[in-house]
């Protein structure tokens, strides 16, 4: 295996929006929110940047296509400039672009910035875009939402580990409950109240078994790192975050189309995940991980990622929610921030936004929500549904 | 000899009680109340995906590369101009060297098709004839044809070997008689008066082409184990079988109390109920009625007893669940205008090049099954899905529609639009492999568990009004008993 970046790319700016139902905002507006608050903390000027990742997944309901609407909005001239798209993970996509870039010594400077617009789409949801999964392939899917298909790994997960439909869905309340609560700390997260376990049970069904609290909120936002090779770093700033491991994986129809995979797990997880530990040097995630923001579109994602990332035993990982093992004052706190599910989810910004937080924690900059002396962080995006989609996995540390 | 090879049925799932409509709008027209009740196709069913429903049910057990005319009647075709006929026979996986024509404009379209089925057999321009006959008509909301109207379909295959009833004579009467009709322009019938149409036409033609017949033939009600023949009125259809000096038990049920008027379909369930029931050496006559009538002379053979494992008109009866409300009724025929939402309003064009294209995966449920590791899998693959054998551009194809499967998983989903929430939809596992997500209908959200058999039923994916599209695919439904 190749020997991978660890430790070669720095990042030395972040910024982030506050996420919500921005009605007042355009994308534009809010990547130059994001942009700004990036550079300054950064220490650098726009002219410092090379180059530049646009992440934007529902170009239609958003900028438009290209990195055109990013260079015109931040006045970036004729600099190299990408739009990205891979579905959820597009906001690491960006990242890993620029990263890749600095560490393949083309560039010093770059920019990874993502932005999502949602609630410009008109109604509740992700955008019904039947020809996302292609021309041929609308015909053969079936009217699904997002919440539909990870619901269904929920009805899988309860059956293969036994669970009653009562028991599964109060360890996944516990997971919406512990999110709420950090939520409710972050000001810069759209839905900040706490929620108890009833609220969350008794809540209106979306997708059997999905209820309400099950679901992440859909929201605007844009997020934006400035990165730069690691012997630059310190003279932008005493405590640059260092990228320690950026992986990759997607589906290629096996859990589709083979009768092996269970529904019950994300395989891509399993194997962006333990690349990622191999690049970061990593032995035990259990142990050396330090805090995650993981993809927690649905509740029985995050369940499902716990075990797919090997923090959890396979089957066992109720047993690690209950006992507060992710809570913030837990071993491994996770979605200190309070996740997708307190922040919403404009697609192309919430890799950057999450990894927003690990930056500021392993800064000591996170306010009430901070971790006693964190080492690494682990972000993680899972696009698409769980039989098919894409998976990164971002370790990062001091 | 030639005749019948095979036959099939196809009743929806939900009836409606006469009594529901009636209750809805019957302050409108109080003397409409009639008995009984009525099948309803799900808003996802329409003559054409009937007609697939009761081929599938007629094909059992028979090898499709061998059927070389496919004809399709109905009166409700989706389409006015693109062959409906082609549609079935592509959901089919039938060959392309297929004769295929849509007998329509006339409810006796079904016996029309039949008669010339057996003609193509007959004169060896064709071996396999397949006969569809479907019909899913509307009356407008609070009229007696609403009340009339059932939906269903009957299917049979032409044949000169292995024939289990052949087709001794026929005999037609045709006449330009205006009882119910609907211009190009129209989406429901309109109907004549109903005493008119009961002693003028009716009661006549029915009567004439079986006299007609039995004069042509020489035979005598007597000759006869049943008689069949549509139902327009409970009281005549009596009369009709007992002026000619049929006794009431040579009379095949009409089920028009079960299922209603099926329109094209009608004459021809009933002749599937009548063949359910029949036994080597008994003759059955058939009589249809529209604009004239039709009559055939069936002599059933030995053959009948390997026919016997149809779901036919038997066991779609055995299944049925109450749609409850007028309301849905009139929702799941796109009478009612229901606020979709925004999400339900978003339809993308859709590409006929692609669907040309991939016609055998999307309308035919086409696979391909690897050569080299035997893995079957969807949608077709040039490189194999198997993760072990990987083996590039040894496939050939595999049909998954009339593989039974496993539900694997499943979900109900409330934020996709659906005109019967919540959207149902999970992972089938095929019995011989493969796997694929499918939309579930005709089931409710608390009677699925993990592991339940389910089989393939061609619906409508979805009508795009403003386009003029119809467009089809497969989806799961619970094995019905």
């Amino acid at each position: 295996m190749a020997e991978g970046i660890k430790d070669r790319v720095a990042i030395i700016g972040m910024g982030c929006t506050k996420f919500g139902e921005r009605w007042d905002m355009s994308p534009q507006a809010l990547m130059v929110e994001a942009f700004t608050e990036a550079i300054e903390d950064a220490g650098i000027e726009k002219k410092d940047i090379d180059a530049a990742w646009s992440g934007t997944c529902y170009e239609e309901v958003s900028v438009g296509k290209s990195a055109i609407p990013l260079a015109v909005t931040l006045k970036l001239p004729f600099i190299a400039a990408t739009r990205v798209e891979n579905f959820c993970a597009t906001g690491s996509e960006a990242l890993r672009g620029a990263c890749y870039a600095v560490a393949a010594g083309a560039y010093d400077i770059c920019l990874a910035l993502g932005v999502e617009k949602l609630k410009d789409i008109g109604y509740a949801g992700l955008p019904q875009v039947d020809t996302q999964v292609g021309t041929a392939l609308r015909f053969a899917f079936p009217n699904y939402t997002p919440p539909g298909m990870f619901a269904m790994m929920g009805t899988r997960y309860f059956a293969q580990y036994g669970l009653s439909p009562q028991e599964g869905k109060r360890a996944l309340a516990h997971i919406s409950v512990k999110s709420h609560h950090n939520g409710a700390l972050n000001p810069k997260a759209h839905l900040r109240r706490e929620i108890t376990i009833d609220e969350v049970m008794n809540a209106p069904i979306v997708a059997w078994p999905l209820g309400l609290f099950d679901c992440c909120g859909v929201s605007d936002g844009a997020a934006a790192a400035i990165v730069t090779r690691a012997d630059m770093a310190k003279k932008f700033r005493p405590d640059p975050v260092y990228v320690k491991a950026l992986q990759i994986a997607v589906s290629s129809g096996e859990e589709m189309m083979c009768t092996d995979w269970d529904y019950a797990h994300v395989e891509t997880t399993v194997h962006a995940s333990q690349r990622a530990y191999r690049e970061a040097g990593i032995k035990n995630a259990r142990e050396e991980i330090s805090m995650m923001e993981v993809h927690d579109c649905f509740s029985i994602t995050e369940l499902t990622e716990y075990e797919d990332l090997g923090i959890s035993p396979r089957g066992r990982a109720k047993e690690d929610i209950e006992a507060g093992f992710f809570d913030l004052d837990g071993k491994i706190p996770c979605q200190p921030d309070g996740g997708l599910k307190c922040f919403g989810h404009p697609i192309g910004a919430s890799g950057l936004r999450m990894m927003y937080e690990m930056y500021k924690q392993l800064q000591g900059k996170a306010g009430p929500r901070q971790i006693k002396d964190p080492k690494f962080g682990l972000t993680h995006n899972m696009g698409g549904i769980p039989p098919l989609n894409v998976v990164s996995v971002c370790i990062v540390g001091l | 000899m030639a005749g019948i090879t095979s036959y099939g049925a196809y009743v929806p799932i939900y009836r409606i009680n006469r009594m529901t409509i009636y209750s809805a709008l019957g302050w409108l027209n109080p003397a409409s109340l009639l008995p009984g009740e009525k099948a309803v196709a799900n808003y996802d069913e329409d003559s054409l995906t009937m007609a697939v429903a009761s081929a599938m049910d007629c094909l059992r057990g028979v090898e499709r590369e061998k059927i070389d005319g496919l004809f399709f009647a109905a009166t409700t075709t989706p389409y006015k101009e693109r062959q409906n006929a082609g549609i079935i026979a592509t959901a089919l996986d039938l060959r392309p060297d297929l004769r295929t024509s849509d007998f329509t404009t006339s409810i006796k379209a079904g016996t029309g098709a039949l008669i010339s089925a057996y003609d193509a057999v007959t004169s060896g321009s064709a071996k396999n004839v397949m006969v569809c006959a479907s019909d899913c008509r509307l009356g407008k909301p609070g009229g007696f044809q609403e009340e009339i109207y059932g939906d269903g379909a009957a299917a049979f295959l032409l044949g000169d070997s292995g024939v289990i009833a052949s087709v001794e004579g026929t005999y037609s009467v045709s006449y330009d008689f205006v009882d119910t009709w609907r211009a190009a322009e129209d989406r429901y019938n309109r109907a004549s008066e109903d005493r008119w149409i009961r002693d003028e036409g009716y009661s006549k033609f029915i009567s004439e082409a079986i006299s007609g017949l039995l004069h042509k033939y020489n035979l005598t009600p007597q000759d006869f184990a049943k008689v069949v023949y549509p139902c327009l009125y409970v009281r005549a259809h009596a009369d009709i079988g007992k002026k000619l000096g049929f006794e009431p038990g040579q009379i095949q049920d009409h089920m028009f109390t079960a299922i209603g008027n099926t329109g094209t379909a009608y004459t021809l369930m009933i002749l599937v109920a009548a063949l359910e029931d029949a036994k080597p050496g008994d003759k059955i006559l058939v009589a249809s009625y529209g604009n004239g009538s039709d009559a055939l002379f069936l002599q059933v053979t030995d053959e009948i007893e390997k026919a016997r494992d149809r779901r036919g008109i038997k066991g779609h009866l055995a299944s049925k669940k109450d749609l409850g409300s007028y309301e849905k009724y009139t929702t799941f025929r796109e009478i009612l205008d229901i606020d979709t939402g925004g999400r339900g309003e978003e339809i993308a064009a859709t590409q006929q090049t692609t669907l040309w294209r991939e016609r055998k995966m999307i309308l035919g449920l086409c696979g391909s099954k690897c050569k080299r590791c035997g893995m079957p899998q969807y949608p077709p693959q040039q490189i194999c899905a198997n993760p072990k054998c990987g083996a590039i551009n040894e496939m050939e194809d595999y049909r998954f529609s009339d593989k039974k499967g496993r539900l694997f998983t499943y979900t109900g989903d409330v934020l996709a639009f659906s005109p019967s929430p919540p959207a149902i939809y999970g992972m089938v596992d095929f019995e011989g492999g493969g796997r694929w997500l499918f939309d579930l209908n005709d089931c409710d959200l608390d009677s699925l568990e993990v592991g339940m058999p389910v089989e393939m039923s061609f619906r409508r994916k979805y009508h795009d009004v403003s386009r003029g599209i119809h467009a089809y695919y497969w989806k799961a439904t619970l094995v019905r008993a």
